[in-house]
């Protein structure tokens, strides 16, 4: 495939970079990458994959754009209030670059819709919002053997991780169960800076294209907090667990179940 | 010196909003049972009858207590422990 001028020029600062150059555009461009949740994650996670050109973004949600949304999800505006947030984030990613096409899905996943949903593209991000979402997420990726690059937000704290299964950890390795619910507080009930999923998206984002070019250290193995008020960034180690039920050596998880039956939906 | 202990957003009301506080050196059930005493409601938060809750996990330095002794696992002061939550906020809010 060769660059047209306008290419070579949109993607000139990664072009100069030794860990991209021609070759890893041409990566970038052919990457297609799921996102789960067009909101406080997806929008940054999605905004800059398209602006790295990432051939295909594909974006699962349910939800319509709301003035509450606006003060973190930077996809979405004042003009598509009402509108669904996968129309919105589509119409901001392809304005900001017409090399892209975004596939969105107004649709909430579920056990029976998401392994048709992320079978064709090449890594997942999680930027969901509740727990069983998350665990539905990570089994479906593990049983398909999908990259998913995972981040959640709480006020003013932010985790993110690198699930790469069968050579490292999964979701459940790092917790096994799914708080009962009420007893961990929803960003609704406990509020968020607007900028942290921004910080968190963006972690996110670096750790797909990172995978997708096949460059430097991604976090597997590994947990990285974020602390916004202090200001600080650390790891833990998370080891694969052979007793996961998943991804473990005799895994009890053996097919998608739902899990939200028993949480009230935020 | 003593233990430095983490606290995670969830748990911070029980704490009166301190990200950090000290611990005792001793197993990890020590340790959180001594903090219960002084912040009242975080042991259940943390653990059910002497066990660590299965989406929390416990960090002493960088390593999981999983994959040392578990609830065994002794600390000594100067070591700092994480107590980590899962957080799930992301999108819908």
């Amino acid at each position: 495939m060769e660059f047209t001028e306008d290419q070579l020029q949109r993607y000139s600062r990664h072009i100069i970079l030794p860990e991209v150059g021609g070759k890893g555009q041409r990566k970038l461009l052919h990457a297609k990458v799921f996102i789960v949740g067009a909101g406080g994650l997806g929008c940054p996670v999605g905004y800059y994959l398209a602006a790295a050109g990432v051939g295909t973004i594909g974006m699962v949600d349910n939800d319509t754009v709301e003035l509450s949304n606006l003060q973190r999800q930077i996809a979405h505006s004042t003009k598509t209030l009402g509108i669904h947030k996968v129309d919105s984030a589509k119409a901001t990613f392809e304005a900001l670059n017409p090399d892209i096409k975004v596939v969105g899905i107004k649709d909430r996943i579920s056990k029976d819709n998401i392994k048709d949903l992320i079978k064709n593209y090449d890594i997942v991000v999680d930027g969901s919002d509740n727990f069983p979402t998350r665990y539905l997420v990570n089994d479906a990726c593990v049983m398909l053997k999908k990259p998913l690059v995972s981040g959640a937000i709480l006020k003013f704290e932010g985790q993110v991780t690198t699930i790469l299964p069968g050579e490292g950890h999964c979701y459940r390795c790092l917790f096994e169960e799914m708080p009962p619910p009420g007893l961990v507080p929803s960003c609704q009930e406990a509020g968020v800076i607007g900028a942290i999923p921004g910080v968190v998206g963006s972690l996110q984002a670096i750790e797909v294209v990172k995978l997708i070019l096949g460059k430097g250290d991604v976090l597997k193995n590994t947990l990285l907090i974020y602390d916004a008020l202090k200001t600080t960034f650390r790891r833990v180690k998370v080891p694969k667990n052979p007793h996961c039920p998943v991804c473990g050596d005799n895994p009890t998880i053996t097919e998608l179940r739902d899990y939200d039956a028993e949480y009230c939906r935020i | 010196m003593a233990v430095k202990v983490r606290i995670p957003t969830p748990l911070q009301r029980l704490t009166q909003g301190k990200e950090e506080v000290d611990g005792v050196s001793g197993t990890i059930m020590e340790l959180v049972t001594d903090l219960d005493k002084r912040f009242p409601g975080i042991g259940e938060r943390i653990s059910e009858g002497g066990k660590v809750r299965r989406f929390v996990n416990i960090y002493v330095n960088e390593e999981d207590i999983r994959f040392l002794k578990a609830e065994d696992t002794i600390v000594k002061d100067g070591d700092e422990v994480s107590i980590v939550p899962a957080i799930a906020g992301g999108a819908r809010q």
